[in-house]
């Protein structure tokens, strides 16, 4: 018993001796572990601790961009062209959304949401940033805003935001000069700078406001807030506030460019007049013009593709991207080029029978007159237009010495007016039809060349061009819309420079010649606008112009142009290039009627009409006949 | 309960004896739910709510504190066993009719209170191991390995279906530290480590999705920023964006801003350490090292068996709570549903805890009193 007792009492002093071996153990290995904490605590706390810092500021502040408002543009009078009106839009914010196919159903039942609409919001999404806004309709009315409103509490993440939206409240009239604005798309963002767009939604998309964009943009501001992990803002913390974009002045004359288009009518066409001193361009029309508005929001496909299938292609710049064989407008600069270049002079005559023969040759090239014109110098053929004199001055001439003449006055070349869509037009030339055609020149080429047929094609705005850069007896000024820019609604606006381009070379003699052939051809019996111009002449003033007529298709050589039996979109485009006062012009302007058959009776009509109204708004008219 | 050694007793001292209490483990304590209390205000947005509710969880942790300090040993042991199969019924209770909760089953409702039998386990199973290892002779044997082996793996592999994880390996490690203390040759352990290992593969097939996704989600938090991974992400950016020194109380901008999830329960040590910095949690790690320190000591000193393997036993377990809640938070371990002891908000495992507690209370009071 006693060495049971003893035994069990070793045993004991045995179990505890064991069991503190343990203890010490669990000791080390719990010392070995809150040691591994400790350093992974403090490799995160301390060493890790600026990235972490990093995020947890990224985490809890967020840049929140303030979009700059949108200059304005107005006309040379002050007009408003397109202004910023709030509008209403609905957003959704993503990240509170939830269940997105649900929200969009639910919403889809209280305004309507076109496809387009769903797909752009889609679109939209995959490019912002989280927690950012995505707009999904705007130019939403008060019917539907209230809708909504009653039903926010089953839409999570909708916000209805009133923005600025642009608006254009003349429409259509301007939609050539002004463009418009549109949702920024993939396209846009290759071109844009992404930071200073953060917070815009619309674009310039084409006319001035895609021209201007970035003086019209402004520079976008951003203020710091913190953010909770829902992302809603708990505080701003700090603001830059945005600049405003400037506004435009544009050369435009809001009322002229009405009396042009309404000049034009019946017709389709094109009217631009220019102010020769300083290239400001007075009014710029192509008719039909189409209302930007739609464009704001988003036009609808159907919309869209009725502006389209438009057989009377409103969405067409027909005064810029419009090229057009410039028929016999172009006369006056071949006769230049031929009195220049010393192949013929004033005075020399000759006598036009109907039609002309390239020496050695069979084919007829036929005059737009039957019986020709009889015994003309130089400044009567211009007048009476007649095809023969200037088949015979351009074979004369040869292609080499009447294309650089042409150049000269910018066909063939943009001038490089400050909006978007202007095309250069087609100057022929030897080497302009081998690299296009890689075929050689032949004469008959340069024979229709000289009365503006064949390969060469301008736009109404060169032709606008080549009449100012005529009444400025050979100064070229370059054609602009920007009259002026200002700084806010107060700020005082800064006039932009008159710019120069090269000259046109010719002594004065010879321009004395030209200037007197077209004041011959609208106010001389003979001449091709008498009808419509000279034979009930503008009071107090005098204009110079040349006709033209544009064949939209070739006849054959035997055969005759009957308007009557040919179908309408076949008819010849009415040309008219025209500057006055004729002594001391003030406005140039080129016009293109389009399929309205002969210049002088279609197309000089509506040069006078817009000249008139220019001239008697500046007080000109009036003044002259004062003095009479 | 007037010493009998003639030295004159302070108030205090005597207060403490009469008790059953352990002065030193009581203070470590004390200032550990004084801590938790000061991070929860912060956690939970200020909220005077919560502080009073938490306070009132504290209060009846104490209570039972107090109560279990006085039960005695002897007592204890013998109702370990009742204990144990009480807990083990109502785990497969839970099976039959618990509750759900948050996607798992672990909830039994008496009508009168409703509770997790899983914890009255946390604390059940090292006493009934504790119970049947000091009825052997030490150190155990084979047999006695395979005879602890079912009483933990069976209400491991219960609690593990509800599914709980976190409480599962609690109550896992609580048993097989028992075995540990109790001296199990080295070479088992060995044994059980390679089996667990080999285990591995099937425990992985065993999984629910959310419990694997949590373990690739720890080898890859950011394959997962905002789902799973989550948490892990903005537990660490909290953590480490405190730095040396902190943010400073209640300017934690993670935890404050709501970037960071279950703030104030099983990720509350990610706001302690972005408030209170490197140093803060140096004094807390520190803190925690002294409590289990005190516990071990407690067991060390007690005479009995089963005192010395239980007081261990509870100790080691309070060391697994800390060591995988702060491992899991800091990006070490998988997020495992376990609090951090005594400062997460949350009722159920303070009491346990406490409970804990005050089984080690009354195997320290009770040896003195054996002693002298």
């Amino acid at each position: 018993m006693l060495t049971d007792r003893q035994d069990s009492f070793d045993e004991a002093g045995r179990d505890q001796r064991r069991f503190s071996v343990r203890v010490l153990v669990s000791l080390l290995i719990l010392f070995v572990l809150v040691t591994t904490l400790g350093v992974r605590l403090f490799s995160l706390q301390v060493g890790a601790h600026e990235h972490f810092t990093t995020l947890s500021e990224n985490n809890r502040l967020r840049i929140e961009p303030i979009p700059p408002t949108r200059g304005l543009i107005f006309d040379r009078n002050g007009v408003l062209l397109a202004e910023n009106r709030p509008a209403y839009q609905l957003e959704v914010t993503v990240e509170q959304a939830g269940d997105l196919d649900l929200l969009l159903e639910r919403l889809s039942r209280l305004v309507d949401l076109s496809p387009l609409e769903i797909e752009r919001f889609r679109a939209s999404i995959r490019q912002r940033r989280p927690f950012q806004p995505v707009l999904l309709k705007s130019g939403l009315d008060d019917e539907s805003v209230a809708r909504i409103a009653v039903a926010r509490h089953e839409l999570p993440g909708v916000e209805i935001e009133a923005r600025p939206v642009r608006h254009y409240p003349l429409g259509a009239d301007f939609a050539h000069v002004v463009g418009y604005v549109g949702r920024i798309n993939e396209q846009d963002l290759l071109r844009l700078n992404t930071r200073n767009y953060a917070g815009t939604s619309h674009t310039g998309k084409t006319g001035v406001e895609r021209y201007f964009e970035d003086i019209l943009h402004g520079t976008t501001g951003h203020k710091q807030v913190e953010v909770n992990a829902q992302g809603r803002v708990i505080r701003e913390l700090s603001a830059v506030p945005p600049v405003p974009g400037k506004d435009l002045v544009l050369s435009i004359d809001v009322e002229l460019q009405r009396a042009a288009r309404d000049a034009l009518a019946p017709h389709d066409g094109a009217v631009v007049a220019i102010d020769p001193a300083t290239g400001e361009v007075l009014a710029l029309v192509s008719k039909p013009g189409f209302d930007p508005n739609p464009f704001v929001h988003g036009i609808s496909h159907r919309d869209f593709a009725a502006l389209q299938a438009d057989p009377h292609k409103p969405l067409f710049n027909r005064a810029l991207s419009g090229q057009y064989p410039p028929g016999s407008t172009l006369k006056p600069i071949v006769a230049l080029a031929g009195l220049e270049e010393n192949v013929t002079t004033a005075e020399r005559r000759m006598f036009a029978t109907g039609y002309f023969q390239i020496p050695g040759h069979e084919r007829r090239y036929r005059d737009w007159r039957r019986g020709g014109h009889g015994w003309v110098d130089m400044s009567r053929a211009i007048a009476v237009s007649s095809d023969v004199y200037f088949y015979d001055l351009g074979f004369k001439l040869g292609i080499d010495r009447m294309a650089p003449m042409l150049g000269a006055f910018g066909i063939g070349s943009r001038v490089g007016i400050d909006a978007t869509g202007e095309r250069p037009g087609i100057l022929p030339s030897r080497e302009w039809k081998r690299s296009v055609q890689n075929l050689p020149w032949f004469p008959g080429e340069t024979v229709i060349t000289a009365i503006g047929q064949g390969y060469m094609l301008t736009t109404p705005l060169q032709l606008a061009d080549v009449a100012s850069t005529l009444a400025n007896r050979g100064q070229r000024v370059q054609p602009r819309l920007l009259r002026a820019i200002r700084d806010g609604s107060n700020g005082d606006p800064v006039m932009q420079p008159v710019r120069h381009l090269p000259p046109v070379i010719a002594r004065e003699a010879h321009w004395d010649v030209i200037h007197d052939a077209m004041v011959e051809s609208v106010h001389a019996r003979h001449g091709t606008a008498w009808g419509s111009i000279g034979s009930n002449p503008p009071a107090g003033y005098r204009i110079a112009g040349k006709t033209g007529t544009a064949q939209v298709f070739s006849l054959a050589p035997d055969q005759e142009y009957d308007q009557d039996t040919l179908d309408r979109s076949l008819w010849d485009h009415a040309l008219f290039i025209a500057y006055a006062p004729a002594e001391a012009p003030t406005i140039a302007v080129g016009v293109l009627v389009e399929h309205g058959g002969s210049g002088g009776r279609v197309a000089a009509p509506v040069a006078r009409k817009v000249i008139d109204f220019h001239l008697a708004s500046q007080g000109l008219i009036a003044a002259a006949e004062g003095a009479r | 309960m007037i010493s009998v050694t003639g030295r004159e007793l302070t108030t205090s001292q005597w207060l403490l004896r009469s008790l059953r209490l352990d002065g030193t483990l009581l203070v470590l304590i004390g200032v550990l739910l004084m801590i938790g209390l000061v991070v929860l205000y912060s956690a939970s947005g200020e909220s005077v709510q919560a502080l009073e509710r938490q306070m009132s969880r504290i209060a009846l942790g104490a209570f039972a504190l107090l109560a279990v300090a006085r039960i005695p040993i002897s007592t204890l042991r013998s109702v370990s066993p009742w204990l144990f199969l009480g807990a083990l019924g109502l785990l497969v209770a839970v099976v039959l009719f618990g509750d759900v909760g948050k996607g798992a089953r672990r909830w039994l409702d008496l009508g009168v209170i409703r509770f997790q039998p899983s914890e009255i386990m946390k604390l059940a199973m090292p006493l009934m191991v504790a119970w049947y290892l000091s009825l052997r002779n030490a150190p155990p044997r084979f047999i006695d390995l395979l005879v602890v082996g079912v009483l933990i793996v069976v209400p491991v592999l219960l609690i593990m279906r509800q599914p709980d994880l976190g409480t599962a390996l609690l109550v896992g490690a609580a048993g097989l530290l028992v075995l540990f203390l109790a001296g199990l040759s080295w070479r088992w352990f060995l044994g059980l480590g390679l089996a667990i290992a080999a285990l591995i593969p099937l425990l992985w097939t065993q999984m629910h999705d959310y419990q694997r996704q949590r373990i690739v989600t720890l080898l890859n938090p950011e394959s997962d920023p905002l789902g799973a991974g989550y948490h892990i992400i903005q537990s660490k950016i909290a953590i480490g964006s405190g730095g040396l020194y902190g943010k400073g109380w209640l300017n934690g901008t993670q935890s404050q801003l709501q970037f960071l999830p279950e703030r104030s329960t099983d990720f509350v040590f990610a706001v302690y350490a972005e408030e209170f910095g490197f140093l803060g949690v140096m004094l807390l790690l520190a803190l925690y090292f002294l409590i289990v320190g005190r516990g071990l000591w407690i067991a060390a000193m007690a005479q009995e068996r089963f005192c010395r393997l239980i007081a261990g036993s509870i100790s080691l377990t309070f060391a697994v709570y800390m060591v995988v809640n702060i491992g899991m938070v800091s990006g070490l371990l998988p997020v495992v549903g376990i609090p951090l002891p005594l400062v997460s908000y949350g009722g159920t495992s303070l009491v346990t805890l406490m409970v804990g507690f005050g089984i080690l209370m009354a195997v320290h009071s009770q040896q003195r009193l054996v002693n002298r």
